[in-house]
């Protein structure tokens, strides 16, 4: 406890770093793989082309993925833009996948109604099926942030200072607190995106929690019969 | 009006679904499209609005060739109803009807000041607007259907199978709410259902479909009951089709006497009909009982003479635990009795007259 308070103001630090680390490539993540999700439901061989590159990319040992993005990208091999770049693939290995899900998820005969109103493709997308299939993305969202902020931390080994560092720095200089400390951090940063993301989906599917009970009071009744 | 000139729909894999149709949906009326499965009903319905496109053959609206109008333009000019409603579950009641007023760039407070006309319309208690499609009844869903079909007020139509899943009892009050609102709105509907007394009830017209595409007949109600074209669409009108067709038989029959008594009178031999202040029936009373709550029989259907056909007029008199039926006014009020009789012998006259 004397450790950790004794480092506070380092904690701390390394927590906003860590933050923005995970943080940033999560939402990058997102932005891009909703497009690419929808883009693979169009076809079914760019849908399984898609997927299963995705799912190959996340294959790929982290530490490695550093390391080859500034062969890659042609980036210092110093800069942030490769762990962001690198995290961001990570994200959209998973999320493609989830968005694809997602929006092959929404009822056929809601779509096609969407259709029959006279909705165009872009404005059906944005306002019937990407709204319908937030549930199953908000799920494979918190599998991806929580695999963003456990990742981060191996960004520590290629010089990039994180809560990643405590256990480099706790394990090279015998200070178990510093690993400990490490740990705790990193689930508790990981359980506080977590938290964000429930609550952003909930506040975005507030139909997802309505009763199925139907409604008590029952429409009008067409004029009875009178019967003698 | 729609026309279909030799419309043709076949898929890749060679099945047609619907054969060189040709067939002309008029406008302000109900035509229906009834048959089995695989019979092309739906596929031709669906390229009214070209939620399918024909392979070969034109269609017309109005006298213009739908494939030269921009198919999301065409879509919001045609309400569209489907079974199971395929309401937006994300959005509440108000928002799923005023869909299509939205979609053509109305404000949001005019849209939902139109949606909330439109659930008075259909029916709808509004105190479900801010509800959720998951948390009404089917019924009460059908009729969202409906109203969002109708917010930008289209003036065609188009339901597919639309009361098909839900029970009987609801089905029936949703076809009597159709019909009224038909009768205030005469749109042009095209109706898709494989239920041929759904058909009968509902079209000012009906297209009998046989499998393979293949239009079997296309009429008026009374004459598919009366006059089938061949031995399908015998077959597929179904039993009872004599005593149905009397629904569209319209003639007078002569009206009986009919005693009448209110309650708290003595008893008196012979059936009476049990009326109240305004001579509107409430019950039989058998012969030889006071005419006492308790003793009151419920009677059968009753016969409007002013709307009434001679079915109607018959079960009236077959449902009446007296054997005679009660013919009322268009208030309700108590004109006469029918004798089955009297209805066969008016069947007899028509006959004779029309030959």
């Amino acid at each position: 406890m004397t450790w950790v308070l004794a480092n506070l103001d380092r904690l701390l630090s390394l927590t906003l770093e860590h933050l923005y680390f995970s943080v940033i490539p999560v939402v990058l993540g997102l932005v891009l793989a909703i497009p690419i999700g929808w883009a693979a439901g169009l076809r079914p061989a760019v849908r399984a082309v898609l997927v299963n590159v995705s799912g190959l990319l996340y294959t790929v040992p982290s530490i490695a993925l550093f390391v080859l993005m500034p062969v890659v990208l042609g980036t210092q091999i110093r800069s942030q833009v490769n762990v962001f770049a690198a995290l961001t693939i990570y994200t959209l290995a998973l999320l493609v996948r989830t968005v694809v899900d997602g929006l092959s998820a929404v009822p056929s005969g809601v779509v096609d109604a969407a259709t029959a109103m006279g909705y165009g493709r872009v404005r059906r997308f944005l306002e019937v099926e990407l709204p319908l299939a937030v549930p199953v993305i908000v799920a494979g969202l918190r599998v991806a942030a929580a695999s963003t902020v456990s990742l981060v931390t191996v960004a520590a080994l290629v010089g990039f200072a994180n809560l990643g560092s405590l256990f480099t720095d706790g394990f090279q200089r015998d200070i178990p607190q510093s690993v400990v400390a490490g740990i705790v951090l990193v689930l508790l940063v990981a359980l506080v995106l977590d938290r964000i993301i429930v609550y952003v989906g909930r506040l975005l599917t507030p139909w997802t929690r309505v009763t199925s009970r139907p409604a008590r009071a029952v429409a009008r009744p067409a004029s009875p019969e009178v019967a003698p | 009006m729609i026309e279909f000139v030799g419309v043709t729909k076949r898929y890749p894999d060679g099945t047609v679904a619907v054969d060189a149709l040709d067939l002309v949906v008029e406008a302000g009326k109900v035509t229906v499209f009834v048959g089995p499965s695989g019979c092309g009903k739906t596929t031709s319905l669906r390229m009214i609005n070209r939620m399918i496109d024909a392979t070969a053959g034109r269609i017309l609206i109005d006298g213009r060739d739908i494939t030269e109008i921009d198919p999301a333009q065409l879509r919001r000019g045609i309400g569209y109803v489907i079974q199971n409603a395929g309401l937006f579950p994300h959005r509440t009641i108000l928002d799923n009807i005023a869909t299509v007023p939205r979609l053509v760039g109305w404000s949001k407070t005019k849209a939902r000041a139109r949606a909330a006309a439109l659930m008075e319309i259909v029916g709808l208690d509004p105190a479900l607007a801010k509800r959720y499609p998951a948390q009404l009844s089917g019924g009460q869903q059908q009729r969202v259907g409906v109203a969002r079909a109708l917010a930008a007020d289209p003036p065609i139509l188009l339901m597919d199978e639309p009361f098909s899943a839900v029970d009987p009892v609801v089905r029936e009050s949703l076809q009597d709410e159709l019909l009224r609102l038909q009768s205030e709105l005469g749109k042009t509907i095209v109706f898709v259902t494989h239920d041929i007394d759904e058909a009968i009830k509902l079209g000012d017209k009906v297209a009998v479909f046989r499998v393979g595409g293949k239009l079997a007949q296309y009429d008026e109600p009374g004459t598919l009951l009366a006059r089938p074209a061949d031995g399908f669409v015998d077959g597929f009108v179904g039993r009872d089709r004599g005593y149905r067709g009397l629904g569209f038989t319209f003639a007078d029959v002569p009206l009986g006497e009919l005693p009448t008594v209110q309650l708290g009178a003595p008893a008196a031999p012979g059936w009476r009909l049990v009326v109240d202040a305004e001579q509107r029936p409430t019950g039989w009373l058998p012969g030889g009982l006071p005419a006492e709550p308790g003793n009151v029989v419920p009677g059968g259907s009753l016969h409007d003479v002013t709307s009434g056909t001679l079915r109607s007029a018959l079960d009236a008199a077959l449902s009446s635990p007296s054997g005679l039926g009660v013919a009322v006014d268009a208030e309700g009020r108590v004109v006469g009795a029918i004798a089955a009789d009297e209805v066969l012998a008016a069947l007899d006259r028509r006959r004779a007259a029309v030959s």
